[in-house]
């Protein structure tokens, strides 16, 4: 883990309130596997602000990406960053995916969940898994992220909206569990990974527990210290109450205890 | 060269500069962030005789100035910290700084227990590290009625009284801030035979989210740090160092050198940093920097002659 001082290299919105945003921090880009977030701190807000923590959507060649949506205060503020700002970066943090994976991978992500999911399915098929679907729901067709960088990885894509603007109409589960019976039903093997708001989490969790089948959940939790030391991002887990930064973010779907 | 070495009650800190319990772990979390040999001592996050599961989420919301929470004192107790904690951080961190080990419990007896623990403990190889404890007055007597230790100077004397008969460490007492007049807990203290004071602890805060009409933290309330509450604590620190010769670890909103001397030049012997580090995990070498600096610019000889050095 370093603090490092990162160049914004790029910074662009990319549909309704979502934002992508590139630092060069070749240190950081190397150490960092999918799963794992930065901590950053805004520089427009005042010096005592809290840091805010992002999921990496890609680390590679030198540069670190995140994505995310304008939802508070903090990613307000971010939308002033420019290129060649400097801004300090804490990380890598936390517990990420596994970087193995027995038969199909599916990746459900919701909005700006996303972003972990097309860095793990770049670093899965790097590695020579090709056996790869990524599922991506959103509210409307403007909720639907980075559809076109999966494609370019040459993963199987499906997508579902609540509106029916996009894809199926309905929830991300449908066409998953569609494609989960397939699998089955030819005998073949899965492991789910997902990162997205909390019932999506909790509907892909329960796909995955007591299956035989692995799951991986991405915890979105509001932090404050993000390297385990201020025990403010709890998410109960069959451990008890657990950190989303260091013991998660990514957690084994039948760990975690659902209120 | 400056000197930077200071004497909190029989702790010898290599610099003034520590952190507050709870803002940093149990020392380790941040390795890699900052260069521990400028801290004179970390302390550990609250520690108690049995796991303690701690609040419901949510546990924080940022605010004005600061910071409210009520993290609840989350942690695996006193056999956990002793086994695995403790190694772990003089393994994790080199050249790693004193412990200072926070306690708490529901009574008084739990809080003697814990500093027995920990005073044996630092009598032998793998707990050379501890330092010195530091009690958590601010929770409740459970046993007694729930009002907090800190809230009553006959309870807190009684209590300082049976801590320090377990223990031979250097033992602190953290003094809550709202109290109307500091001196008779001060007092208390004194008279029970502790060695030093910390403060200021948080300060009781709420946060209303409006829309949903409900108070934002699941414990509903919380305590206040960071930027906001610095001049409350170093007129706390001033009060206090009026009323005792005991020295003074200040705490409360350090967040730069100017903060740290302040609280010094009120009567403070060394300082902690808290809710910064969240925001600039090497604040801590900052302050520390920014001192020696200070000391320089200012013709002091040593840190330590900046206490209680208001003209």
């Amino acid at each position: 883990m370093q603090d490092a001082s990162a160049r914004v290299v790029e910074h662009r919105e990319i549909g309704a309130g979502y934002r992508f945003l590139v630092f060069e921090v070749p240190e950081m880009a190397v150490a960092l596997t999918p799963g794992q977030f930065v901590h950053v701190k805004v520089p427009a807000l005042e010096s005592s602000a809290l840091r805010r923590p992002f999921s990496v959507f890609d680390a590679a060649d030198g540069k670190v990406s995140v994505l995310y949506k304008t939802v508070g205060r903090g990613t307000a503020a971010l939308n002033s960053v420019k290129p060649s700002d400097v801004v300090s970066v804490l990380g890598p943090l936390g517990h990420g995916f596994p970087l193995k994976c027995e038969g199909t991978a599916l990746l459900v992500g919701g909005g700006y969940g996303v972003a972990p999911l097309h860095f793990l399915a770049r670093v899965l098929k790097a590695s020579g898994h090709g056996d790869i679907e990524v599922f991506i729901g959103g509210r409307t067709k403007d909720d639907l992220l980075a559809v076109d960088r999966f494609r370019a990885l040459g993963v199987k894509v499906f997508l579902a909206t609540n509106d029916g603007s996009e894809g199926v109409k309905g929830l991300v589960t449908d066409p998953l569990d569609d494609e989960l019976q397939r699998i089955r039903e030819a005998g073949g093997r899965f492991e789910l990974f997902a990162c997205g708001p909390d019932p999506m989490l909790k509907a892909v969790a329960l796909r995955a527990t007591g299956t035989g089948s692995r799951g991986w959940i991405s915890m979105d939790r509001h932090m404050i210290c993000g390297v385990g030391a201020c025990y403010a991002c709890i998410q109960k887990t069959v451990r008890g109450n657990s950190r989303c930064c260091v013991e998660g973010p990514v957690f084994r779907a039948e760990d975690l205890v659902w209120e | 060269m400056i000197d930077t070495s200071v004497d909190l009650g029989g702790l010898r800190m290599a610099t003034p500069v520590a952190t507050a319990s709870g803002t940093f772990g149990y020392g380790f979390e941040y390795v890699g962030a900052l260069d521990y040999s400028k801290l004179g001592a970390v302390t550990a996050k609250g520690i108690r005789l049995n796991p303690w599961p701690g609040n419901g989420m949510p546990r924080h919301c940022e605010v004005a100035g600061g910071l409210v929470n009520a993290i609840g004192l989350q942690g695996t107790g006193i056999e956990h910290f002793l086994d695995i904690t403790v190694p772990h951080y003089m393994e994790q961190v080199r050249n790693a700084p004193p412990m200072i080990v926070n306690i708490w419990g529901g009574s008084v007896e739990e809080y003697a227990e814990v500093a027995r623990r920990l005073t044996e403990a630092a009598a032998t190889e793998e707990g050379r590290i501890i330092g010195a404890i530091e009690c958590n007055v601010s929770c409740p007597n459970v046993k007694e009625g729930g009002h907090t230790f800190g809230q009553d100077p006959a309870v807190l004397n009684r209590l300082v009284k049976a801590v320090r008969e377990k223990t031979t460490l250097p033992l602190i007492v953290k003094l809550a801030p709202n109290v109307p007049d500091i001196r008779p807990y001060v007092r208390a203290c004194e008279d029970g035979g502790a060695d030093a004071l910390s403060m200021i602890n948080t300060i009781p805060a709420m946060v209303i989210d409006i829309e949903k009409r409900r108070p934002v933290l699941a414990n509903r309330t919380g305590g206040l740090s960071g930027r906001g509450i610095h001049p409350a604590a170093v007129k706390l620190v001033y009060d206090a160092h009026n009323a005792t010769k005991l020295p003074i670890l200040a705490m409360g909103g350090v967040y730069e050198a100017k903060d740290a001397i302040e609280f010094m030049l009120a009567g403070a012997t060394a300082v902690a940093v808290g809710t910064a580090t969240f925001t600039d995990p090497s604040v801590a070498e900052k302050v520390y920097d920014g001192m020696v600096d200070y000391c320089e610019r200012h013709g002091f000889a040593s840190v330590a002659d900046l206490t209680a050095a208001l003209v």
